[in-house]
């Protein structure tokens, strides 16, 4: 499975990375080493084998839903690259 | 002062405080000195925090002025690798993208340590977001390795291996997704321990890959970990994959005795990629565990090979979700553009290095549709072979044991070109971290004037066992004894 340009592109649009030409290109030639590299994985027959998530087996982790103090509005915002009035600031939000 | 104190273990330096042979205000101003004089050469600090470490240390003093008996780790100075929170300090992940990162809160290790009336001498230099092996990701500086300044330190936990090794804090907790603190520790001549996971709060360790990553200590000696473990260990409701289970007290496991304990063998941990010497000097402190008493035999962990790829995707897969959150708005690095989309795109661009922007175009392409049986289910289901194989070995066996790393440290640019061969050097260290399980690096002799680890692997939760066979490794040989020169001479890598 070889892995080409375009696919490259449009995986860094997933991830909302965008990249320099010479990025596109190192990163279509070294995701191609590596994934070539996973391939080897195909060798391995898995039909009836579960996936592993977690190496420790995980629970739901409840509790009573009680009113506790957290963090204020001052300290939340604080480290906020643009912020006003309790709100954190964005540029516009176009539809393109 | 600095004569006396640096480069004791924590027990030790313990007793000086009891005794009243030194103040904790002279130990860390001591410290601190040492930070000053080795540390432009080493750079394993990203921030050092002279004032508050004093007005802590002084605290301790009043307490020791008032009679109080000292908590194992009080008034010991340490230090944290710069991806665990700590409030109103400055945590980067030495990364462009929090650089300016201000936490709110602690994690749960930085209270627990507060708790147990440790110093904090500052905060240490890692590869960004803990991504790499041998802390050249760093968006800051390049670490060095004590024993030579021509080499990496590993990584990720670079910093707060050298820190150790170097004389600049008695201990320091490091991160391990896949061996960022047992190759480092490896690396640079001191104690390493990846608890199991769940072990160790992960509260607070800014996310790199969550199924996987887990802090423990580095420290000088065997003792000094289980002394720290025995403060940072245990169930903490703030994180949900925090196990319940009862902490026993490390330090009972110290024992010089290692008559009919059942060691393994992992052929695949011998074989291709490792260098004949540190093979050989492995071998060496086997044949010591064997004349010790222990019962040692060959055995398999056939799917080794495979865990390489299976650990590049998932921690990839992971660290590309648990990345998203960095789009400038609530936190970190922002870039200017008009429209949203545009400021997420260049933020994330120039906020991350190369090496975290390869791994989020690795885990992304992992998770895509279409792709996502191919290969993150794929690697989920090795996974579940490669835990199979321990738990086969563990019917037999009570500790495993190989090299820590394949080679000793390697020259700063020797494997940053190439990120598959950089990849492929953590073979010894990823399946662990897949299989959820312990293991320790101890200092193990050297190579060409550069430390080799002999790496212990135990059950889940059998910490104990880990630290009963380091132990008596320990205390039969001198290797943690030994010091870097850092008086300036540089050695050169690879040479006699």
């Amino acid at each position: 499975m070889s892995i080409s340009r375009e696919d490259v592109e449009y995986v860094a649009a997933l991830a909302r990375l965008e990249l320099t030409e010479q990025e596109t290109q190192e990163y279509t030639e070294q995701l191609n080493s590596i994934l070539g590299y996973a391939a080897m994985l195909e060798r391995l027959d898995t039909t009836d084998v579960l996936p592993t998530a977690h190496a420790v087996p995980l629970h739901n982790v409840l509790r009573e839903d009680q009113v506790r103090p957290s963090i204020n509005h001052e300290k939340a915002l604080k480290n906020a690259p643009d912020g006003e009035e309790g709100f954190f600031r964005v540029p516009k939000i176009s539809l393109t | 002062m600095e004569s006396v104190s640096i480069g004791k273990s924590v027990s030790e330096l313990h007793e000086l405080l009891v005794h009243k042979d030194i103040s904790s205000a002279e130990l860390t101003k001591a410290y601190i000195d040492r930070i000053q004089a080795v540390d432009p050469d080493l750079q394993a600090y990203l921030t050092v925090l002279e004032d508050e470490a004093m007005a802590q240390a002084a605290e301790v003093d009043q307490k020791i002025a008032q009679g109080e008996a000292l908590k194992p780790l009080e008034g010991i100075p340490m230090a944290l690798k710069d991806n665990m929170c700590t409030e109103g300090i400055r945590t980067s992940c030495a990364s462009k993208m929090l650089e300016n990162f201000v936490p709110p809160y602690n994690a749960t290790v930085t209270n627990r340590l507060r708790a147990a009336g440790t110093i904090l001498l500052g905060k240490l230099n890692m590869d960004e977001f803990a991504m790499g092996s041998s802390t050249e990701n760093s968006y800051f500086t390049k670490t060095r390795n004590p024993w030579n300044l021509e080499c990496v330190p590993g990584g990720s936990s670079g910093g707060s291996a050298v820190a150790v090794a170097g004389d600049e804090a008695a201990f320091t907790l490091g991160s391990d997704t896949g061996g960022s603190i047992r190759q480092p520790a490896a690396f640079c001549g001191v104690v390493g321990m990846k608890p199991t996971y769940g072990a160790v709060s992960r509260l607070g360790l800014i996310a790199f890959a969550s199924s996987l990553d887990q802090i423990g200590p580095f420290t000088k000696t065997v003792r000094d970990n289980a002394l720290v473990m025995n403060a940072i260990a245990g169930y903490d409701a703030l994180d949900s994959t925090s196990v319940p289970y009862e902490t026993p007290d490390y330090t009972k496991f110290l024992v010089n005795d290692i008559k009919g304990l059942k060691i393994g063998i992992p052929r695949e941990y011998f074989g291709e990629g490792i260098d004949p010497d540190v093979a050989k000097g492995i071998k060496a402190g086997i044949q010591t565990l064997i004349d010790l008493g222990a019962e040692v035999a060959e055995c398999s962990l056939p799917h080794t090979e495979y865990a390489i790829p299976a650990y590049y995707l998932i921690a990839t897969a992971e660290a590309s979700s648990n990345l998203a959150r960095y789009d400038g708005v609530r936190y970190g690095y922002r870039a200017d553009s008009n429209d949203v989309l545009g400021m997420f795109k260049k933020t994330r661009a120039e906020g991350f290095g190369q090496e975290v922007k390869r791994r989020i175009m690795l885990g992304t392409y992992a998770l895509s549709s279409g792709y996502y049986d191919a290969y993150y289910l794929k690697a989920q289901k090795v996974r579940t072979l490669i835990k199979q194989d321990f738990d086969k070995a563990f019917e037999k066996f009570d500790v495993l044991l190989s090299p820590t790393a394949p080679t000793p440290a390697f020259k700063f640019g020797e494997k940053s070109a190439d990120p598959l061969a950089m990849y492929l050097s953590d073979i010894t260290t990823v399946p662990i971290n897949l299989a959820g399980i312990p293991a320790i690096s101890i200092p193990a002799g050297f190579v060409n004037g550069l430390p080799i680890g002999m790496q212990l692997m135990g059950k889940a939760f059998g910490e104990g066992a880990l630290y009963r066979v380091a132990y008596t490794f320990e205390q039969n040989t001198n290797y943690h004894s030994l010091k870097p020169n850092l008086s300036g001479e540089v050695l050169t890598c690879g040479s006699r």
